[in-house]
C-alpha cells in the first residue's frame, strides 16, 4: 500500500509551521485568497495526509485510494500546500495560485489538478458527493474511505442537512466528516450571522458517531481520525474547534482576514511570527 | 397511442441493466412516477432512495459517477432544475458521468398544475457546458437515447413526458446525437414548402397533425423532430431554410431558452433568410386536461396550422 512519509508528531509540528509560511506566501503572491480558513484547517489536513490517508501522489487514479473532498473549497491554499508537501506537485508551483493557466485555481478544480477528487467552492455540495463516493465503495466492496471537510458557515446551506440525514440511513461507516468550527464567516461571527450551535447534539440526533477535538492539537486530530476508522455502521462527525487565522496573531479571529491577501509587509510580519513561535 | 417517454425510459434501464452492472438508479420519493420501480425491485442493491431531497441526490449521483458508476438520477424535471446550482457544480463543472432524468415535462402533465410543470429546464440545461440535452419523442427514440447516454461518458439530461406519446419513428430509426430527423413530409416530396415545423417532446404529434391538415388544404409542410437540443443540429436549420418560406418551432417549454431559441440562434448565426415563428408557453400553466391545456396555451394542431399560414407582415 503506497503511503506518504510518516514523520513523528514533532516533525509534523515543524511541517505545519512551514506549511503556514507557504500558505501566507502563496496568498501574498496571488494577491487574493482566504488565509483565515486555510490556517484553521492546515493542522487537520497535515495529520490526515501524513498519518491516515491511503494515497499515492504519483498515481492519483488508483481505484483503492481514500478520497478527500474540501467542501469549504475557498480554503484550498491549505490543501494545495499539503499536496505539494506530500509529492503531488513541486512546491514552487504553490506560487502560481490563482494565476492564468495554473492548476491551482481559486477554488479546487479536479479537471485541472490531479489529486483533487471533486471540484468545490460553491458551499454545501461537497458532502453529497462524498456520500456518492462512500456508496460506491460499499457497492463495490472496496475499503477506501471518504473524508469531507466542512466549514461551519457552510453548514447553513440546506443541502448539507439533506446529506446529514442521508449518510446514516445508508450506514456509511466509511465516511468521515470533519467540521472546521472556527466561528467565522465573511459577514461576521457564525453565531451571529446564523447560529449553528450544538452541532454535535444535532448530529448525534441524526445518528452520526460524534467526536469533539481541538483542531490544532496534532495528537487529538490523530487519535480522532484513528478512532473514526474503527466505527461500524455509522458515519463519523468530528467537530474540530479551530481558530480562524491560527498562528498569526493579527489574523486570529479577525474576520478581516477571511478573504484578504496580506501585502508584503503583513506577510513578512506573519511569517516572522510563525517562525518565531513554531 | 404509444407509451409515455418516461415509461420507455423505465423499460430501457431494465433492458440495459444486466449488460451494464455499473448502472445505478437514484430516486427522490417519485419512483412510481419516474418508472424506476421495476429496476428497484429487480436490482435493490443498485437502487438508492434519497427521500424528498433532490440536491443531495444529485450530488450523491455525481459522487457515484466519480467512482465509476453510471447513475440515473430521476425526479420530475421541475424538481431537478430547481437544484440548478448543484447540477452546475456536481454534474457540469465536475464533468461527471451522471444521467439526469427529468420526467413530467411541461404543461402536458395536465391536472397537477403549475408547480409540477417544468417549463424552464431546457433553457437552464442548454446553457451548461459539458451537458448533453435530449428530449426524445417516442418510445423507440427514448430507448435509443438512454442506450446512447449509457455509452456516452459525460453528463446527460433526458427530458421526458408524463403523457403517452404516438410512435412517430419506424422500427428502422437510428438515433444520432446532434441530428434532427424528418418524421413527416408530404408523399409528393415537394421542392418547396410553406413551412418546416421543428418540434420536440410533447407537441410532436400535434405538429404531425398540423402538417397533415395543411397538406389536405394544399399547403406543404414537413415535420422535423429535434431530440438532441444540446448539441443542436444547426445544419438542419440551414438546410430547411433554403426550401421553406418559414420555420415554425413547437415545444412544451417556455418560449425562451428551448427549441425555438436554438433554431433562432442557428438561423441568425448562419444568416438564414427565413422567418422563425416560435410556439411555446408564454406563462405558467394551470390545471386542466393535457388536451385542454395544449389548446389553451397554443400548442395544439390548429395553432400550429395558424402559425404556418399567418401573414407575417
Amino acid at each position: 500500500m503506497p503511503t506518504a512519509t510518516e514523520p513523528k508528531t514533532t516533525d509534523l509540528k515543524t511541517l505545519t509551521r512551514d506549511m503556514r509560511v507557504d500558505i501566507i506566501r502563496m496568498i501574498e503572491a496571488a494577491g487574493s485568497g482566504h488565509p483565515g480558513g486555510s490556517l484553521s484547517i492546515i493542522d487537520i489536513l497535515a495529520v490526515l495526509y501524513y498519518k491516515h490517508l491511503k494515497h499515492d501522489p504519483k498515481n492519483t487514479t488508483w481505484p483503492d485510494r481514500d478520497r478527500v473532498i474540501l467542501s469549504k473549497g475557498h480554503a484550498c491554499p491549505a490543501l494545495y500546500t499539503v499536496m505539494a508537501y506530500t509529492g503531488y506537485f513541486p512546491k514552487e508551483q504553490l506560487l502560481t495560485l490563482r494565476k492564468l493557466g495554473s492548476p491551482l485555481q481559486g477554488h479546487p478544480d479536479r479537471m485541472r489538478l490531479p489529486g483533487i477528487e471533486a471540484s468545490t467552492g460553491s458551499l454545501g455540495v461537497g458532502l453529497s458527493m462524498g456520500i456518492g463516493m462512500a456508496l460506491a465503495a460499499k457497492a463495490d466492496k472496496k475499503d477506501f474511505r471518504t473524508y469531507v471537510l466542512l466549514g461551519d458557515g457552510e453548514v447553513q446551506e440546506g443541502q448539507v442537512w439533506e446529506a446529514f440525514m442521508a449518510a446514516p440511513k445508508f450506514g456509511l461507516d466509511n465516511l468521515t466528516v470533519i467540521l472546521d468550527h472556527n466561528n467565522g464567516q465573511i459577514d461576521g461571527p457564525v453565531d451571529q450571522i446564523m447560529p449553528i450551535d450544538s452541532m454535535t447534539d444535532k448530529l448525534a440526533a441524526f445518528h452520526w458517531d460524534i467526536q469533539s477535538i481541538d483542531g490544532h492539537d496534532l495528537t487529538q486530530i490523530d487519535k480522532a481520525l484513528a478512532k473514526a476508522k474503527t466505527v461500524k455502521g455509522k458515519p463519523q462527525f468530528i467537530a474540530a474547534k479551530t481558530i480562524k487565522g491560527k498562528g498569526v496573531s493579527f489574523m486570529e479571529n479577525n474576520i478581516a482576514w477571511h478573504g484578504n491577501a496580506p501585502k508584503k509587509e503583513d506577510a513578512d510580519k506573519a511569517v516572522a511570527e510563525i517562525m518565531k513561535n513554531g | 397511442m404509444g407509451k409515455a417517454t418516461r415509461a420507455a425510459f423505465g423499460d430501457a434501464i431494465m433492458e440495459l441493466a444486466d449488460a451494464h452492472p455499473e448502472i445505478v438508479v437514484l430516486d427522490a420519493d417519485l419512483s412510481k412516477s419516474t418508472m424506476t420501480q421495476p429496476f428497484m425491485k429487480k436490482y435493490p442493491a443498485r437502487h438508492y432512495e434519497f427521500g424528498i431531497a433532490e440536491q443531495n441526490m444529485i450530488g450523491a449521483g455525481a459522487g457515484l459517477a466519480l467512482c465509476g458508476k453510471i447513475p440515473f438520477v430521476t425526479s420530475f424535471a421541475c424538481f431537478l432544475i430547481g437544484r440548478l446550482e448543484t447540477i452546475r457544480i456536481c454534474a457540469a463543472y465536475n464533468q461527471t458521468n451522471i444521467k439526469l432524468v427529468g420526467t413530467h415535462a411541461g404543461i402536458g402533465i395536465g391536472e397537477d398544475g403549475t408547480s409540477q410543470m417544468a417549463l424552464e429546464d431546457l433553457g437552464a440545461m442548454r446553457s451548461l457546458p459539458h451537458m448533453t440535452v435530449l428530449q426524445p419523442a417516442d418510445a423507440n427514440e427514448t430507448k435509443q437515447a438512454v442506450a446512447w447516454a449509457v455509452a456516452h461518458k459525460g453528463a446527460v439530461y433526458l427530458r421526458l413526458t408524463r403523457q403517452n406519446m404516438e410512435d412517430v419513428h419506424g422500427p428502422d430509426y437510428k438515433f444520432q446525437i446532434g441530428k434532427a430527423d424528418v418524421i413527416w413530409e408530404p408523399a409528393s416530396k415537394p421542392k418547396h414548402y410553406q413551412a418546416t415545423i421543428f418540434a420536440s417532446g410533447g407537441p410532436v404529434p400535434e405538429a404531425m397533425k398540423a402538417a397533415k391538415d395543411l397538406e389536405g388544404r394544399g399547403f406543404m409542410a414537413r415535420v422535423v423532430n429535434a431530440c438532441s437540443l444540446s448539441p443542436f443540429d444547426d445544419e438542419a436549420v440551414v438546410k430547411f431554410s433554403k426550401d421553406s418560406d418559414r420555420i415554425v418551432t413547437v415545444e412544451d417549454h417556455n418560449i425562451v431558452g428551448g427549441l425555438g431559441t436554438a433554431v433562432c440562434e442557428a438561423a441568425a448565426a448562419r444568416a438564414c433568410a427565413v422567418p422563425v415563428v416560435k410556439i411555446g408557453v408564454r406563462d405558467f400553466g394551470e390545471s386542466a386536461s393535457p388536451e385542454q391545456l395544449y389548446d389553451k396555451y397554443g400548442l395544439s394542431a390548429p395553432h400550429i396550422v395558424e402559425a404556418c399560414l399567418r401573414n407575417l407582415n
